[in-house]
């Protein structure tokens, strides 16, 4: 047995303290420990995108990361972006511009957006299409995904 | 749990990493920006008793212009920031417009040039960028620090000259003469995926004549390499001969995403295009 690690993480806004093994992904402490099961496990090898988080505002796969590793940290969910009687504004353009089928994708395409929209200009579509090419959805619903950050980025800007 | 169990230890200074990755005989390994490492240990295809985090050694992390117009880039400088360093945009565009093509974003939010260079996958864009620009590779271990000229770092796929107990703290690259026009070209089936092949290419005019040319190739051989026969074919013969020439520098592998056939070709056509493009810039 290896010797577990006592780590402070703060959830959306939340310090949460804890003993974990050095194994434990970021992506397991949130679900299992935190009962956070908003962030989705897809491949568990980085292709996939469903677990996306930020962590200390950069958007991560928590697939990727130990928990170990976000001692200390600030980490952003899914769950932080608004609750299901007050959506938050991408998530409502997301409703609006139907950009979800089955919706597994759709944690890790919310929090990489909200990455691209704190930090690109995002002037074009093809700008959207390369910061949303790290996450795979398999209901081909890519247009109204792009389509869908690129309203939550106009209305960013005030157009 | 998709790893198997291994005990941890955040080091805080380069010394002590050394010293933790010393004591284990070989056997603990260094844990950085972790987007290849942990896929591999996610997969058990790799395990390691102790993992050695280095995120947290300060000085780690910068970007330092020189007086010769190279580069000092410290080994936990991620993706991003040499993405969007205007100091590498304006003294190594060829690095600049290279670094758009590594992986996605959050890959890039946390990848690092040290543990891209580390790992040597030789279909990667850093390790390839270094063989190009000729890079002094600087790994610190027991006995101090030394330098390693790219060329020599790189053994087998996934193989570097690094003992157990060294890790790369920075990467020096040497600035380039003042005309030299570069090209950079991949092949992938989406942009930030893997690469099925790619080239680069600087060429340097003095007085209107070429006085050197540098191409290397990645996803062509088991290493990153310099393409020696069409870098003296363009010099004799011009962009041609060296495309064709390329495809001799290649000896590519057969797999999922291409042929060895098929990436023969793509060395010689995207020779063509760099050889092209840098010829281009170096007479603006």
């Amino acid at each position: 047995m290896t010797a577990k690690i006592s780590i402070t993480v703060t959830v959306n806004g939340t310090a949460q303290a804890a003993d974990v093994e050095p194994r434990l992904l970021l992506a397991d402490f949130l679900r299992e420990n935190l009962d956070l099961t908003g962030t989705h496990v897809g491949c568990e090898h980085g292709i996939c995108g469903a677990c996306t988080v930020l962590m200390n505002g950069d958007s991560v796969r928590s697939c990727l990361t130990f928990a170990v590793q976000a001692d200390g940290a600030e980490v952003e969910t899914v769950e932080s972006l608004g609750s299901i009687d007050e959506l938050g504004p991408l998530q409502q353009a997301f409703r609006e511009k139907h950009a979800l089928q089955c919706g597994f994708c759709t944690p890790g395409m919310l929090m990489t957006a909200t990455d691209m929209l704190r930090k690109y200009p995002l002037e074009t579509d093809d700008d959207i299409r390369d910061g949303l090419s790290g996450n795979i959805c398999r209901c081909t619903g890519y247009q109204n995904i792009v389509a869908a950050v690129r309203s939550a980025a106009d209305k960013r800007d005030g157009k | 749990m998709k790893p198997a169990p291994f005990d941890y230890v955040r080091a805080s200074s380069v010394e002590e990493a050394v010293a933790a990755l010393a004591a284990s005989n070989g056997d603990a390994k260094v844990l950085a920006g972790g987007q290849s490492l942990v896929p591999m240990l996610n997969f058990r295809v790799v395990d390691a008793p102790l993992f050695v985090d280095i995120n947290g050694i300060e000085g780690l992390d910068l970007i330092e212009e020189k007086e010769d117009g190279g580069l000092r880039i410290g080994a936990l400088t991620r993706h991003f920031a040499l993405e969007t360093s205007v100091s590498v945009r304006d003294r190594f565009p060829v690095l600049h417009e290279a670094m758009k093509h590594v992986a996605h974003l959050a890959i890039r939010n946390r990848g690092t040039i040290g543990g891209s260079l580390s790992h040597a996958d030789p279909a990667a864009e850093l390790p390839m960028m270094a063989v190009l620009l000729d890079a002094k590779i600087v790994a610190a271990g027991p006995d101090g620090e030394r330098e390693i000229p790219a060329g020599d770092f790189f053994t087998a796929p996934l193989t570097t000259v690094l003992a157990p107990d060294e890790i790369v703290v920075a990467v020096d690259l040497p600035g380039l003469p003042a005309v030299t026009g570069w090209g950079f070209e991949e092949f992938a089936q989406r942009r930030g995926d893997f690469a099925v092949a790619g080239v680069a290419a600087l060429v340097t005019r003095e007085g209107g004549t070429v006085t050197n040319t540098r191409i290397a190739l990645m996803g062509l051989h088991d290493t990153p390499v310099r393409a020696r026969s069409a870098e003296a074919a363009f010099g004799e013969s011009g962009i041609e001969a060296a495309a064709v020439a390329a495809r001799q520098d290649a000896d590519p592998m057969n797999d999922l995403h291409g042929s060895a056939d098929y990436r023969r070709h793509l060395a010689e056509a995207l020779t063509r295009r760099v050889l092209t493009a840098a010829l281009e810039r170096a007479a603006q």
